[in-house]
């Protein structure tokens, strides 16, 4: 039969030479292979102890930003709203009142900002959108839950903690990315 | 009366004894689950179980609780009483055969002298060999009275298995019989420790003798009986709770009896490598040798199941003719050929 292709091999059935019958220096190859990956390095982590580090482009879970003195970024413009490819941001905008100029840091703000995570596709183009560096993607990703209601996440889940009162977990929450792009 | 205390006296002794060494293979049996899991992991480039304790060290009594907790099936169609014996008789015999092998020599507690070895039978091979074979009873009665066709299937292939390599495992022995002239365990020791070690006159024997222990075990690359993958676990599949866990238990501890036999027969048993016992014993005290004595022993035993799992991760099982083609026509008439040369050799030592 004429074959399709030139790449054809044609499969040598020789009979097994004495050596290869014997079957012992086989089986003594396969144990020194085995014995030798006893000691090389392993694979797997020690996982809840020991975390690999995230890549730089990681795209995890939201987080809304507050400046330096803990106001919110964001404005509830809409922008990542609209820029989302899965639909799974909505947001209602609210006038900031006088005396809150602590909390928001321009006059319009999101009084009410949901993601459904289990929309999201993780683009990140939201985060692109955003003209006040208000929402980026972060080094966790989204836990189990047991409802789908558990997955949309509500502006008290998303906001990054207080600079000011709560310094620790917001660096921790800001993660490490920032250093990482800094040092590249 | 004198007669009786002494009596008396001898049958607490070796009560001790026996509750000692029935406690000690069943823990070194528990750890070796642990040590299987720990070396197949790191073999595969991973690190075994780790959670439990430090190290994972109490894993093996996590396992052996939850066998213990787990619910106890009888299937409606099985024959409850067979069912019953078969898990019960696999652990009995596993642990019978360690009544005669020398786990040290003779120390010394309040003046008196006491062996270390349960039974000094004088035909301690012998013994040997008829408590190895009705280990398969286990298997052949579980795997009928499971009342399951992969069982029973399984157990067939189990005794035949075990018949096959019998075979080869006495005319392999039967070479270093001739060499050593007696049955018995202790002496046999005894002649290794002034005379080498039987492994340097007997390497082919010994090389049969291990394949066929290979095979009593039941353990990978003969691990027919319980072939996960065509036979679903084969004969222990109807068992749960404890009963499984008492074969899945007896297959460790026949590991940790079989290596004890093989350190006895090929690897001087507790004689310590290059030392002089008598000379030793007369600096040290006669106790502390024996306890040197058990850890010579014991680290034979060590490396012998270290290689009853290094093989079981390297090597996949075999097929069901070339099993018995291995067995029938490699071995048998290797072992005869060994026989053959080492009853010449004896002939012309001593004309």
């Amino acid at each position: 039969m004429a074959t399709l292709t030139n790449r054809a091999k044609v499969l040598e059935q020789k009979p097994m030479s004495f050596m290869e019958r014997l079957y012992f220096p086989a089986i003594l190859k396969g144990m020194g292979i085995t014995l030798k990956h006893m000691f090389q390095k392993k694979a797997t982590i020690h996982y809840p102890e020991e975390k690999r580090p995230f890549s730089p482009v990681f795209r995890g879970l939201h987080v809304l930003n507050r400046d330096e003195e803990g106001r919110e970024n964001c404005t509830a413009c809409g922008l990542c709203a609209v820029a989302c490819p899965a639909e799974a941001i909505t947001m209602e905008a609210a006038e900031r009142l006088p005396g809150e100029e602590n909390l928001y840091r321009e006059e319009k703000y999101a009084a009410k900002y949901e993601i459904n995570m289990l929309r999201c596709i993780f683009c990140g183009l939201c985060e692109e959108a955003c003209p006040k560096d208000a929402i980026y993607m972060s080094e966790t990703f989204a836990p189990s839950n047991f409802t789908r209601k558990g997955f949309i996440y509500a502006k008290d889940e998303l906001l990054i903690p207080n600079p000011l009162t709560d310094k620790e977990n917001y660096e921790k929450a800001k993660g490490q990315r920032e250093q990482q792009l800094k040092n590249k | 009366m004198e007669m009786l205390a002494i009596d008396l006296s001898l049958g607490l002794e070796k009560l001790l004894l026996i509750g000692g060494i029935i406690s000690f293979s069943l823990l070194v049996a528990m750890y070796t689950t642990y040590g299987e899991r720990k070396i197949a992991a790191w073999m595969q480039d991973r690190r075994g179980p780790n959670r439990a304790g430090p190290f994972g060290l109490l894993q093996p009594a996590a396992d052996g609780l939850k066998l213990f907790f787990k619910e106890e099936i009888i299937p409606l169609t099985s024959n409850r009483l067979l069912f019953v014996l078969g898990p019960a008789l696999a652990m009995i015999t596993a642990m019978l055969t360690s009544a005669v092998i020398p786990w040290g020599p003779t120390i010394e507690v309040l003046g008196r002298q006491v062996s270390l070895q349960i039974a000094d039978v004088n035909i301690g091979i012998l013994y040997v060999f008829g408590v190895v074979s009705m280990g398969v009873y286990g298997i052949m009665i579980g795997g009928w009275a499971s009342n399951n066709k992969f069982s029973l299937i399984a157990a067939v292939r189990g005794a035949s298995q075990i018949i096959s390599y019998e075979l080869a495992m006495g005319l392999s022995l039967i070479a270093l019989l001739m060499l050593t002239g007696s049955l018995s365990l202790k002496t046999i020791v005894e002649q290794q420790m002034s005379g080498g070690w039987n492994i340097i006159y007997q390497p082919l024997g010994f090389l049969i003798f291990l394949i066929c222990v290979f095979a009593e075990c039941n353990r990978t690359p003969f691990d027919l009986p319980e072939a996960e993958n065509e036979l679903n676990f084969g004969y222990h599949q109807e068992y749960s709770s404890m009963k499984l866990g008492l074969y899945l238990f007896a297959e460790y501890v026949n590991m940790f009896i079989s290596s004890a036999v093989v350190a006895t027969l090929f690897f001087g048993g507790y004689d310590i490598p290059f030392v002089n016992e008598a000379d030793l014993a007369q600096s040290i005290g006669v106790n502390a040798v024996a306890a040197l004595g058990f850890a010579a022993l014991f680290s034979k035993i060590l490396f012998f199941l270290f290689l009853f799992i290094w093989v079981r991760w390297t090597i996949p099982r075999f097929r069901y003719d070339q099993l018995m083609d291995l067995g029938w026509k490699k071995l048998i008439p290797l072992a005869l050929a060994n026989m053959l040369i080492t009853a010449v050799v004896v002939l012309w030592l001593n004309k």
